[in-house]
């Protein structure tokens, strides 16, 4: 599974990185760059690699017995099943299905016979649609320098072959490579047919995984086939299906994980065995930045079953800690419970949310800010309003809390190599991270990904792999499996950050927006991302497009506008929380477009209709959602309807909830939610999808809420940081448009986005009582 | 050692009488279809049966199993046939992330048994794992399926 740097022509950039000097100018300029620009990041040993081959097969590919490798996307064996290698991970996104239909179709392969594998880690599968989704330009600036910006952000995914999932991109970053892979190996399949029957290749037809030539009535199994056209070269100039020719994209197919999801047969981090392999329990610093001043652990040492007892220092990626290595997992539980550490807390124990919350609602008049729109004269159209709307919004920090805790299993084996096994959502960092804590190069690091117990945007950091490979290279020769415990994972998140926004609407005489102002205060993910993992880059140069996306990139007229941000620094970390920026934007946005409406005196509905002329797609999102929830037909007393639309990851949804408040207890009672992600793939997965991201919204609608006293978190498991549960889940109506295949959209995050303003609008319908704050409060 | 029957054979144990069952499961007996999510008994993701009743098996006591008859994720089918639950999970596509899903059918499974024909407010009542994924719609829409055949016996 070593993956070795094909392509690299930047052979003298490997240790730069290492020695945090760059050797010329134009390096520097890249490096920081890269890591400020699109949060990638590399550490100790890094390359750049050339361009993209897109088809040609790794050289760690290899075949298994009676296996052959058409592409590096695909092997075939005698059998006749088609082995997709999945070059992102499954988090529950069902993305181990929606690849494999992309090669499938355009291969005709027999449905029952398509199978999947985790691609090795490998610059082939880099995904450069992540970096290029990251310039901090509007979605529909065609100006020269959007395109630049895009354009550059997206060669640098390639440059960088930082394989990842996240960002809603893996079907948009597959959809020509791996269709393009399956046409290929298709016509690989047929030129071995034609060559058998000893007939032109344009007489063959291919259905269900069968080659046939119809006059001879020769036929031919892709299984008898495979090894011999295995042994062609890749073709380059192959067609691809039309989109009336699809028989699987487009239609419902099961997911070919489920099964073993049903069974307990699928096997995640946590199920790892491997043979003589040990448990570690640990506990991290309680503040943030803290270290281990001493510890004394003589009466764990005498616990049985207990093996080690590990002082872990702080790492940019990894908090200090105390870890206990033992037989079984409970032995080093209650081993660490047994050991008193004494901890240097360091300077960050006065940390206090509420305080850091009144700072930032003063930083929305007295801030600093930096403008990612502007348009027109916005102070004069604020000072000549037929009527002014203002408002401030806050959202606190949020937990990931995935199911499955964070844990990675890591062996060393005779100080030379290095083996991980971890769920994560960036496999190209756990290789470089594993190599920096265990001193080997990254060529002697292999990871191993098993399924995601949820992600989230969580598993895309590496903390809980520098903790298990630095106990590794403890216990040489010994896996050993590092286990979070749900207070660990609640209180060592990586946090959703913190948000206030101030809006300031000048209304015309008609009651339509004049002027806009939105100033939005929070830290920056990408920037708190780039110190974690590239100490050396991280500046305050670039904007973070994450701050403000969902603000900055509305699709409505709004003239003489302004939307600013305001950057913090704080003692808390922060980082990718499912939809990330639009998490607390839509909020913000759509919470006070309603609150424009109703000022003036407007249907919230027609109010944004009015807005959208110049956005069909986002016009008929709005209007099929409008019509799919009977938007003005009378509710019973005590229950309102709001609606909420926002645009992310290139996908368009809008939401209409109803909901009903009994005696201050809030209950959303139904969601229509409508996408337009341009073309559904398998359009099952869609809804799946949208009700996944409104169910996680919901739980932060309703509960969720992390704070800090004295620089520690105060929530530590469910009980303290409650989610949705079946109780309290609406019945979900998932509504699809496609729009068309030249712009694809992600479904992974934007189901989130405008469940939270559809629900406070909703409230205020019901109540006219304004949320202006999450989680809700009645 | 500790003796009690798992998935239908007598099985003993040398674990440490107030280890979890959740990690006796798991570490000494390889059954790892049984997840932890919280240790807390908050989730369910460590659900088994004990005797035919839902277990959050995370905060139970191994020693307080001996004698005791448990089912986990990896016994719930008979033999080489699905049990209609599982069916019904694939049937309706639940699972997403997968990782709660083992405690989710088991919920649905001790339910069902003692509630063959459960409303939506029993439904509501008897499923109270979490799922971060959201397969909730799904779940309830599984069950739903279930309870309106429920006269046919797994």
């Amino acid at each position: 599974m070593n993956a070795t740097s094909t392509g690299s022509k930047n052979a003298d950039s490997t240790d730069t990185a290492q020695s945090g000097k760059p050797r010329n100018k134009w390096r520097r300029r890249f490096l920081i760059t890269a890591g400020v620009v699109g949060g990638v990041l590399a550490i100790g040993t890094w390359r750049f690699y050339g361009e993209r081959d897109h088809l040609s097969p790794p050289a760690d590919l290899t075949p298994d017995d009676g296996e052959a490798i058409l592409t590096g996307w695909l092997k075939i064996d005698t059998d006749g099943n088609v082995i997709v290698q999945v070059p992102r991970q499954e988090m529950g996104q069902g993305i181990t299905t929606s690849l494999p239909m992309l090669v499938a179709e355009e291969l005709d392969a027999d449905p029952a016979q398509v199978r999947f594998e985790q691609a090795l880690v490998d610059p082939l599968y880099a995904n450069a649609t992540l970096l290029g989704d990251g310039a901090p330009v509007r979605p529909d600036d065609s100006g020269l320098f959007a395109a630049l910006m895009r354009t550059t952000q997206f060669k640098l995914g390639e440059l960088l072959g930082v394989q990842a999932t996240g960002g809603s991109t893996s079907v948009r970053d597959a959809w020509p490579t791996m269709r393009r892979a399956g046409a290929a190996a298709r016509a690989m399949l047929v030129q071995a047919a034609a060559d058998r029957f000893d007939v032109p290749v344009a007489e063959c037809a291919v259905a269900n995984g069968v080659v046939e030539h119809a006059a001879s009535g020769k036929r031919a199994r892709f299984g008898e086939l495979a090894l011999d056209a295995a042994k062609l070269a890749i073709p380059r100039d192959v067609a691809l299906k039309k989109p009336a020719q699809f028989a699987l994209i487009g239609k419902a197919q099961n997911r070919l994980d489920i099964p073993a999801k049903v069974d307990g047969s699928a096997s995640f981090g946590l199920d790892v065995r491997i043979p003589g392999m040990l448990y570690a329990a640990i506990a991290q610093s309680p503040v943030f930045g803290g270290s281990v001043r001493t510890f004394d652990a003589s009466k764990a040492r005498a616990r049985k079953g207990v093996k080690g007892i590990y002082k872990l220092s702080a790492t940019s990626t990894s908090a200090a800690a105390i870890a206990v290595v033992a037989d079984h997992y409970w032995q080093a539980r209650k081993g660490l419970a047994e050991v008193s550490i004494d901890w240097d807390v360091g300077a960050n124990e006065a940390h206090d949310t509420d305080l850091q919350k009144s700072r930032y609602l003063e930083l929305l008049s007295s801030g600093e800010a930096r403008t990612y729109d502007s348009d027109g004269d916005v102070d004069a159209a604020l000072a000549a309003p037929a009527k002014s709307v203002t408002a401030d919004y806050f959202v606190p920090y949020l937990a990931h809390a995935a199911m499955e805790p964070l844990n990675c299993t890591a062996i060393i084996r005779d100080g030379t190599h290095c083996e991980v096994w971890v769920g994560n959502q960036a496999p190209t960092l756990v290789r470089w991270f594993a190599a920096k804590a265990a001193g080997l190069d990254s060529d002697n690091v292999t990871v191993h990904t098993p399924y995601l117990g949820g992600g989230f945007g969580r598993r895309a950091e590496v903390d809980v792999v520098m903790q298990a490979v630095m106990l590794a290279a403890q216990m040489p020769d010994t896996p050993v499996q590092l286990i979070w415990s749900r207070e660990e994972d609640t209180r060592n998140d990586v946090y959703r950050p913190m948000a206030a926004a101030r809006f300031d609407a000048a209304l015309d005489s008609n009651g339509d927006v004049a002027g806009w102002r939105n100033r939005i205060v929070s830290q920056s993910c990408i920037g708190d991302i780039t110190a974690r993992l590239m100490p050396v880059a991280a500046s305050d140069i670039m904007k973070d497009k994450t701050t403000s996306e969902g603000a900055f990139d509305l699709p409505y007229l709004l003239p003489n506008r302004r939307v600013e941000h305001v950057l913090t620094h704080e003692p808390v970390p922060v980082g990718f929380w499912r939809s990330v920026g639009h998490s607390y934007n839509a909020f913000f946005t759509e919470s006070f477009i309603d609150e424009c409406a109703h000022a003036a005196g407007k249907d919230p509905y027609q109010y944004r209709r009015a807005m959208l002329a110049s956005a069909p797609r986002h016009l008929k999102v709005l209007e099929t959602a409008a019509q799919e929830s009977q938007w003005g037909s009378p509710l019973p007393v005590g229950q309102g309807r709001g609606i909420a639309l926002a645009e992310s990851f290139h996908s368009i949804v809008a939401q209409v909830a109803d909901v009903e408040i009994v005696d201050s207890t809030l209950s959303v009672k139904r969601v229509v939610c409508v996408i337009d992600c341009g073309f559904a793939v398998n359009p099952d997965t869609v809804v799946a999808q949208m009700e996944s991201g409104i169910i996680f919204a919901l739980s932060a609608v309703l509960h969720g809420e992390i704070t800090l006293k004295e620089g520690r978190v105060q929530q530590a498991n469910f009980p303290q940081y409650e989610m949705v549960r079946l109780a309290n889940t609406p019945e979900i109506e998932v509504h699809i448009i496609n729009s068309g295949m030249e712009h694809l959209g992600g479904v992974g995050e934007p189901g989130t986005p405008p469940l939270a303003p559809a629900v406070c609008n909703a409230i205020y319908a019901a109540t006219g009582k304004r949320i202006r704050s999450l989680p809700v409060r009645l | 050692m500790i003796a009690f029957k798992i998935n239908g054979r007598l099985t003993s144990v040398d674990a440490e009488p107030d280890t979890p069952l959740l990690w006796v499961l798991r570490d000494h007996l390889n059954l790892t279809g049984t997840k932890f999510g919280c240790g807390v008994a908050a989730c369910g993701a460590c659900t088994v049966h004990m005797n035919g009743m839902p277990l959050r098996s995370c905060v139970m006591p191994v020693s307080a199993c001996a004698g005791q008859d448990i089912t986990t994720i990896e016994g719930l089918r008979n033999g080489q046939q699905m049990h209609r639950i599982q069916q019904a999970w694939i049937d309706h596509q639940v699972p997403q992330c997968g990782y709660c899903q083992s405690g989710m059918i088991m919920a649905a499974a001790a339910l069902l048994r003692t509630n063959p024909n459960p409303s939506d407010e029993d439904i509501a009542a008897g499923i109270t794992n979490i799922c971060r994924c959201g397969t909730y719609p799904r779940v309830r829409d599984a069950i739903r399926g279930l309870a309106s055949t429920a006269s046919e016996k797994n």
